[in-house]
């Protein structure tokens, strides 16, 4: 093959370190400038960046340990200048929880979310390329699935578990949560299977694999990437309800344990309101970041939502 | 070195040789008789054109040659003879040795052919890593050389679909398909929804390539102008049947059949006075129950009473294949055949 008297050519206008970066062959760089435009997804960025801060900075913002007692006041004493939040009844600073709490909210979030994710991507791809009665048998355990309400289901295999841990309570609310998400990615792959492009690498003699691997999975990651991060708000609720429902271990100092104390000690009879309504302020903020964000993300990469 | 049109049975010359081609369609609505018995020969070098209406079997056809029919199409009877061997039966292992290293297709629309999210490089690449087994390298380094073959720097290779002209996803489309250094290539619809200019281009490249590597060609278009321009014979199909088939000259100089003279006079001459074209009233027929006799008598101004229940087989008149009663010398497809068809 020579080459020709003809060569169509064209001045680089992307300089070769932006063209390395890609999200649904749009560059980062565009995506990026969207969600800077995007006060939606600002908005909830902002949120996220602070909890986020709030977490990793944890142990040097908070004056004492999520489970270290206090000695300069007594038990359940109301909020003052040394313990801004008050004293818990066994006698930690709860200010220190709520900070220290960020960490676990935000951890079993992320991580319950990926399990859910991965979980539900997989049954989603599989059943959505395979189709047939593999499809049909996948989606009816997916409708039984769906159909029983996710909380009672939690808490029987919460309740079926004994009280569990850290690792526990991720994989409870990943392994409960993951049926929306293949959903949604099944029906995504059903249309990229229709593709003409997908069409084609199949005529040139691609296998599954290499379909499924190469051509459909990075066509639907960004509807992936977008209904994570939605998870993610649904899995901090989901931890909250466990933790409040005291199905979770005693250590995991998260929001929904702080609740469920101050609940418990009745916080708003004995002058400290805040002890209740903050960490609840807490999850709701963080939740609706999460959403905020998700949503604002799923209308840029979603090519059927993008704004014209 | 072009073998006779007429020439049956034996062993013969032409690279690809198709008989007696019989393609159904299993629908819930009942068999599709999409390609009913069409013959046709390629040698080497030359460029064939399949021409006719949308759906009358034209891309059927193609992908019949590389055995790539859809999971409810199947072939019925007839063979294909690639060097002697009949693609038909061959087994799917021996058909993968075959497709895109001897034969391969430009897809229609190429448009939307491409992944949008894969670079043109990787793409161009894809059946030289899975017909050929090479190293990464090598087919990339192969990738390059064919997009300037096809007139585009190589620097672009790293770019993205939507980087790209429609005029220069065509050009992609075809460095895919010469990707395996393949005997015959099959164009299928290669410049529909292109403008002008870009098709004159693409036309252009194709009959370059065609001459720089030796190709042989099958193009497959509904634009009777683009046939005239690149082909040395053209086939005209009606409803899954042969019409009239025959040099591209004597075609459009002069045709025979009733259906091919609706269509040449329907192309507006520029040379000619400024009427509007004649058109040829009604529709193409439902494959499912197409019409008994000839498919077309229902739209022939010629029509007689033979044509409506006996099926005109393809015969020579004046040096060309033509399946139409209104010329003595053609005979009608034998009533075996046709019963074999019910």
């Amino acid at each position: 093959m020579g080459a020709t008297e003809v060569v169509i050519s064209r001045p680089s206008v992307v300089s070769p370190f932006r063209a390395q970066l890609t999200i649904t062959g749009r560059r980062l760089g565009e995506v990026w400038h969207q969600i800077l435009h995007n006060k939606t997804a600002m908005a909830g960025l902002c949120i996220l960046i602070f909890f986020v801060f709030l977490a990793l900075a944890a142990p040097w913002i908070a004056p004492y340990g999520p489970l270290q007692p206090v000695n300069d006041a007594p038990a359940l004493s109301p909020p003052s200048p040394q313990h801004l939040m008050g004293v818990s009844r066994l006698g930690n600073d709860i200010f220190s929880q709520v900070i220290w709490g960020t960490q676990v909210s935000l951890l079993v979030g992320v991580l319950a979310a990926i399990v859910a994710s991965v979980i539900g991507t997989a049954v989603g791809l599989i059943s959505g390329f395979v189709g047939g009665w593999v499809d049909d048998v996948i989606m009816r355990f997916n409708d039984i699935v769906l159909s029983i309400p996710w909380l009672v289901l939690m808490i029987i295999v919460a309740a079926r578990l004994g009280t569990i841990d850290l690792l526990g309570i991720i994989l409870v609310i990943g392994l409960t949560g993951w049926s929306v998400t293949a959903r949604v990615i099944r029906s995504q792959v059903l249309s990229l299977k229709e593709r003409m492009f997908v069409e084609r690498a199949k005529m040139v003699g691609s296998s599954n694999t290499h379909l499924l691997l190469r051509h459909i999975f990075p066509n639907a990651f960004p509807l992936i990437f977008a209904n994570t991060i939605l998870t993610v708000a649904i899995s901090i609720l989901s931890e909250s309800v466990l933790a409040f429902l005291n199905l979770s271990v005693r250590q995991n100092i998260s929001w929904g344990r702080i609740v469920a104390e101050a609940q418990k000690n009745n916080a708003m009879t004995i002058g400290n309101p805040g002890w209740l309504i903050i960490p609840g302020l807490c999850i709701v903020f963080l939740v609706f970041g999460f959403y905020l964000f998700g949503y604002a993300l799923d209308e840029i990469l979603n090519p059927r939502l993008r704004r014209r | 070195m072009k073998s006779s049109i007429h020439d049956s049975g034996g062993a013969s010359l032409s690279l690809l040789e198709v008989k007696d081609l019989v393609i159904e369609y299993t629908t819930q609505k009942g068999t599709v008789h999409a390609v009913d018995g069409i013959s046709f020969a390629l040698d080497e070098g030359e460029a064939l054109g399949l021409a006719g209406e949308s759906g009358c079997g034209k891309t059927t056809t193609a992908l019949a040659l590389m055995r790539l029919l859809p999971h409810n199409g199947r072939i019925i009877r007839g063979s294909i003879r690639f060097r002697g061997k009949n693609l038909v039966t061959l087994s799917e292992l021996s058909i993968r040795r075959i497709r895109w290293k001897e034969i391969s297709i430009i897809f229609q629309g190429a448009m939307n052919s491409l992944n949008p999210i894969r670079r043109i490089g990787d793409q161009i690449a894809e059946p030289i890593l899975l017909h050929e087994g090479v190293e990464k390298q090598v087919a990339r380094r192969r990738a390059g050389d064919l997009l300037e073959v096809v007139g585009i720097n190589r620097n672009r290779l790293r770019d993205y679909p939507h980087e790209f002209s429609g005029g220069m996803r065509q050009r992609v489309m075809i460095a895919m398909a010469l990707a395996c250094n393949p005997k015959i290539v099959i164009a299928d619809e290669p410049v529909t929804a292109l403008d002008v200019m870009i098709q004159a281009q693409i036309l252009e490249l194709l009959e370059r390539l065609k001459r720089e590597l030796d190709l042989s060609m099958i193009l497959i278009s509904h634009d009777l102008s683009v046939m005239a321009e690149t082909c040395d014979r053209v086939a005209i199909m009606y409803a899954g049947r042969m019409m009239e088939y025959g040099q591209t000259v004597d075609i459009f100089t002069g045709p025979k059949h009733p259906y091919t003279q609706g269509l040449v006079g329907a192309f507006p001459d520029i040379r000619g006075a400024r009427t509007i074209p004649e058109s040829i009233p009604g529709a193409v027929p439902s494959l499912i129950n197409p019409p008994s006799g000839c498919v077309f008598h229902p739209r022939c101004k010629f029509a007689f009473d033979r044509c409506t229940d006996h099926i005109p087989s393809p015969s020579a008149v004046s040096g060309r294949d033509v399946a139409c009663f209104l010329y003595p010398e053609v005979q009608e497809v034998s009533p075996r055949l046709v019963e074999a068809k019910l």
